[in-house]
């Protein structure tokens, strides 16, 4: 789907988020900070998909939960409908909890088991007093089940009474319950079994076009990034690296550390595997809390060089192809049909 | 003589609910050096069969275990405790999922790798620690004569994993048996883990066991693959025909409902409908007929055996077999649907599947009743028995 | 680590100077015996009470006094003297302080000598006769109030009263000397105040090593273990019982630190001169330089053992960091 002429859902600019670390005896002095997420800035479009990968302490996850004002950053701008909410107070945050909802990751964690589904799916309505008729509220839970494929019937039951892909659709239901503008999903289908994952992802892609969702889909498994979403940002120790859509970003990646992670992902093709050249990244992600000067990427990038990755920080610009990547060297097409063979260049 | 033979397996364990079939009679063989890949999700059995192959299910206390498991030509099934234990981490050896978990987290990593050692072998505690310096290196752990004394909880995941892969080789085994080695970690790091699982096999010459439900792992590390469903495997063959030419609709149905880099990006994913079904009571007949786009009624009375699939055009080169009734005509038209863009339904629309005959092969001892046709490679089945009371439904 | 033993030694100053505080308060606001009235005995006369008021200072506000209070203390180390007797409160409770240690300390050897084995195996043979039995017993331990405890144990064994003669009894403890310098008579008398103190404790301690090693030896590191090929003794106790006793350090520390300011229960029963009893008598009599003396004790221990738990558990742990 194409973002031009859409109209911004949320515009985000120069976002961080530190974490601080304290020391001291008797007065806590803060001696440093977990730079989870330090200066993104990015918009979300009404009505698109927007993927946002990475792996392990690439900032993603807080990104999501500072979008949706779980979190309160430490700089920068969240603007939606036209208001800063980067720094809104709770009772100002809580209308707009309306409109923006989030799918957890684990299905097992993040539903209280002491509650019945019903009173899980229902709870949005009494929260933002939509609905304090209990008849009602139910019926207008039970058409959610349905909708989200569970069985009415089981109002009553608990938690623990489901299987791991009907908990995430207890998740989505009550995520949907109140009709939201956003709905960000943290790594909806990371927990589930294979053969579940295309029901939860055919679930919301449905829901999406129904209700006319705006999506933040944030996972670590790119082949669902690529299947679900419009347009993907990449991120890397707290920055995003390279934002394109996704058939740019796939068919052409021109950050080297996109490069690496499509070249690392195994293709169920034993010919493709055969063929690949598999780039091999080594050494591990560095510390949020001392990241590497300049380009953060420099210290494991294979095109990097001395002088000038590790001095200049590359800004966020259009490369060849249409994606927008952070980088002096981008990958050339002869390096990304060597190492991602499911690239088309 | 093959390295490790598993030949009908079973494992059965008693609770309160009732008996689980975890694993319901499963057969594979795994050669010198080579890589068998095990797939499947949860519930398929796949993890249970590996650890009755390394003794580990006889500590649950709840296990029944028949069937044969013939390691380097010693029966381990009769073998006694102290037999199974001397093999463990020396002659098979096991890796698993979570390495943080999978650690003391008391212990220096050096400790537990000295440990694993003298289990083994008389040597004195500087040899072990030599030993285990060595395994660490060809690991790739930086330093790893100072992080010898480093605890579990100060490594990140992939390292922790391969301080695991380290511990298992580092008594030289000759199988290697991988739950889900790479399912916790992050890509990147997956990739780096399946190199050098890889390179190891092919320097020590290890044979290999890979368990995991990523199809795209499976397809670059192993040789042969068996996919499994509800304690059974339902087909079994090199990799190349497996992927090429799947035989199960199981099979198809995973290789449909997966989002893959190398598929066009707006195709559909079709997920498999339902859910894994309960272990302790299994559907009658094929275990996997409620799931099943193509079932027919003689699928929910007959329970599929493993028998070779015939094809045109392989000449016997390799082994595959799948548990499956539809015959494998129709099943060979089906795919072929499938695999250029089709649903099920309408594979099914183009193909025609017939409703009373069956794979000869894969119905194994269940007879047809006397005087049924019996055509070559297919066997008519009865008619079902009409309801004996009105309005039986 | 050191910043932070430092920062909760600072605590403990704060936290003692608030209970003392406290202690104050509740002593001036709650109905008590008048502690003038119970010293100067029967039918006191009105000249005798203010006497009697002015020499013990209570006539002065309570806020002077509290202040009073504070700077013997922190400057002199100095309890004040006890409203009955008049002797140094701080010369009663240190006399009085070894009894209680070894009673304390004594009864803590037995209830880990008991109580960590048949956890243990309750956990490793879960499920047989024996373990039932073993939790049977705990439930019965843990029921039985300590003094119906020491009163039946007295009853049935003690050498002067029992119907079994086996132990010394309730006059058994020696009137001058304590452990150290005379154990030969305090180690029989205490055997059985030992034995019932620990009783309960060492079924609690049972039970819960039980759940908690049961419950390791499911983690993945046991299997992990075992799939090394380790022999199954190295496996439950090198393994297993090594992360399963961690958490008993804490509660032993916590129910160490609880029975140094004083066994009360115990110490009546058996007639055993410890702290516990004089902090009884003190409020009872409305004694408060006694009490309040007894009081900071029993918290000091308690705050100090608390401190020594986090410390060793940081040994015991290597991913706990300070």
């Amino acid at each position: 789907m194409s973002t031009n002429g859409a109209t911004k859902l949320i515009e985000v600019t120069d976002l961080q988020m530190h974490f601080p670390l304290r020391q001291g005896i008797i007065l806590q002095k803060q001696v440093g900070a977990v730079r989870a997420v330090d200066g993104i800035s990015f918009d979300v479009f009404e009505g698109e998909t927007l993927g946002l990968v990475g792996e392990s302490g690439c900032g993603k996850s807080t990104t999501a939960r500072l979008l949706t004002r779980l979190l309160e950053p430490t700089s920068g701008m969240i603007v939606y409908k036209g208001n800063d909410i980067a720094h809104s107070s709770r009772a100002e945050l809580k209308p707009l909890r309306r409109d923006m909802q989030m799918i957890f990751q684990d299905p097992y964690s993040s539903l209280n088991p002491r509650k019945t589904v019903g009173s899980i799916i229902g709870e949005p309505f009494i929260i933002h007093r939509l609905e304090r008729d209990d008849d009602k509220r139910k019926k207008l839970v039970q058409e959610l089940m349905d909708r989200v494929g569970l069985n009415p019937e089981h109002y009553n039951r608990f938690p623990h009474e489901f299987s791991g892909g009907q908990r995430q659709r207890i998740g989505v239901a009550r995520a949907i319950a109140l009709k939201p503008k956003l709905v960000v999903a943290d790594e909806p289908v990371s927990a589930l079994d294979v053969s579940i994952q295309a029901q939860i992802i055919n679930l919301l892609s449905e829901l999406q076009r129904e209700l006319g969702l705006t999506i933040l889909f944030i996972a670590h498994d790119l082949s669902v990034v690529r299947h679900v979403c419009d347009r993907v940002a990449v991120m890397y120790l707290g920055k995003i690296v390279e934002l394109a859509e996704a058939d740019q970003l796939f068919d052409h990646p021109r950050h080297p550390y996109t490069g690496a992670l499509l070249s690392a992902v195994p293709v169920p093709d034993p010919v493709l595997a055969r063929a690949k050249q598999r780039q091999v990244l080594g050494g591990d992600v560095p510390s949020p809390t001392n990241p590497p000067a300049a380009c953060r990427f420099h210290t494991r990038c294979p095109k990097a060089r001395d002088g000038v990755c590790n001095v200049d920080e590359p800004l966020l610009e259009p490369k060849e192809g249409g994606n927008i990547a952070a980088c002096h060297y981008p990958l050339t097409g002869d390096e990304i049909a060597k190492r991602v063979p499911t690239a088309a260049v | 003589m093959a390295l490790l033979e598993v030949t009908d397996l079973k494992v059965h364990f008693k609770t309160d609910d009732g008996i689980v079939q975890a694993v319901d009679g499963v057969s594979y063989t795994v050669d010198r050096g080579q890589a068998l890949g095990i797939v499947g999700e949860s519930g398929s059995g796949k993890s249970v069969s590996s650890l009755t192959v390394m003794g580990l299910t006889r500590f649950a206390g709840n296990a029944e275990i028949s069937g044969s498991i013939v390691f380097d030509g010693q029966d381990l099934l009769s073998a006694s405790d102290e037999e199974m234990r001397r093999l463990r981490g020396n002659e098979v050896a096991m890796i698993f999922q979570d390495p943080l978990s999978s650690l003391h987290p008391f212990y220096k990593i050096g400790d537990q790798l000295v440990e694993a050692v003298q289990a083994h072998r008389d040597v004195s505690k500087a040899q072990a620690l030599d030993r285990a310096v060595e395994m660490l290196g060809l690991v790739g752990i930086p330093e790893p004569r100072r992080r010898v004394d480093s605890y579990p909880h100060e490594f990140s995941g992939g390292m922790r994993q391969r301080v695991m892969i380290a511990m298992a080789l580092i008594n030289d085994p000759k199988l290697l048996i991988a739950d889900e080695p790479t399912t916790a970690l992050d890509v990147t790091v997956q990739a780096q883990i399946l190199d050098l699982i890889q390179r190891l096999q092919r320097e020590l010459d290890t044979a290999i066991v890979m368990i995991t439900h990523d199809l795209g792992v499976v397809a670059e590390v192993a040789d042969d693959i068996g996919v499994m469903y509800a304690g059974r495997i339902v087909e079994y063959a090199d990799k190349e025909s497996i992927f090429a030419m799947p035989e199960h609709p199981y099979t198809w149905g995973l290789l449909k409902s997966i989002p893959r880099l190398d598929s066009p990006r707006g195709e559909e994913l079709v997920p498999i409908p339902g859910r894994p079904p309960s272990l302790i009571n299994k559907p009658a007949g094929c275990s996997f007929h409620p799931r099943c786009p193509y079932v027919r009624d003689a699928h929910k009375r007959i329970d599929p055996q493993l028998a070779p699939a015939a094809e045109a055009g392989n000449g016997g080169a390799h082994k595959h077999e799948v548990a499956c009734l539809l015959p494998g005509q129709s099943r060979r038209a089906l795919w072929a649907a499938l695999r250029s863009g089709g649903t099920p339904d309408q594979a099914l629309a183009r193909v025609d599947v017939p409703d009373t005959v069956v794979d000869k092969d894969a119905v194994g001892e269940v007879l047809a009743p006397a005087g049924t046709e019996v055509a070559e490679g297919v066997v008519a089945t009865a008619q079902p028995e009409p309801p004996t009371e009105e309005g039986a439904s | 680590m050191i910043p932070f033993i430092i920062r909760r030694l600072l605590w403990m100053v704060v936290l003692l100077l608030v209970i003392s505080f406290l202690t104050f308060v509740i002593f001036y606001t709650l109905p008590a015996a008048d502690p003038a009235t119970l010293r100067a005995g029967r039918q006191p006369s009105p000249e005798l009470l203010a006497t009697i008021n002015h020499t013990l200072g209570l006539d002065r506000p309570w806020y002077i006094q509290y202040l009073k209070y504070l700077e013997r203390l922190v400057f002199h180390f100095d309890f004040g003297y006890s409203f009955q007797n008049n002797i140094s409160v701080k010369s009663q409770i240190f006399d009085r302080l070894p009894a209680t240690l070894a009673l304390a300390t004594g009864g803590a050897l037995v209830w880990l000598l008991v109580g960590i084995p048949v956890g243990i195996i309750s956990a490793i043979k879960r499920g047989t006769w024996m373990d039932r039995v073993a939790m049977g017993s705990a439930l019965v331990a843990i029921s039985a109030p300590v003094y119906w405890l020491g009163l039946v144990s007295l009853y049935l064994f003690s050498k002067d009263l029992g119907k079994l003669p086996l132990f010394e009894g309730q006059g058994a403890y020696p009137n001058s000397g304590n452990i150290f310098t005379d154990p030969g008579h305090v180690i029989p008398a205490l055997f059985m105040p030992w034995c019932v103190l620990a009783a309960s404790f060492a079924a609690v301690y049972a039970r819960f090593l039980r759940g908690n090693l049961l419950e390791t030896m499911s983690e993945d590191y046991i299997r992990t273990a075992r799939a090394k090929g380790l022999r199954e003794r190295t496996v439950v106790f090198k393994h297993g019982v090594r992360s399963a006793i961690t958490p008993i350090v804490t509660i032993l520390g916590l129910d160490l630190g609880i029975l140094l300011g004083g066994a009360i229960l115990t110490e009546t029963v058996f007639n055993i001169p410890g702290v516990g009893r004089l902090a009884f008598d003190a409020i009872q009599k409305s004694d408060l330089p006694t009490v309040q003396g007894t009081v900071l004790m029993g918290a000091f221990f308690i705050i100090f053992l608390n401190l020594i738990v986090d410390i060793v558990y940081a040994f015991l742990d290597p991913r706990v960091r300070y």
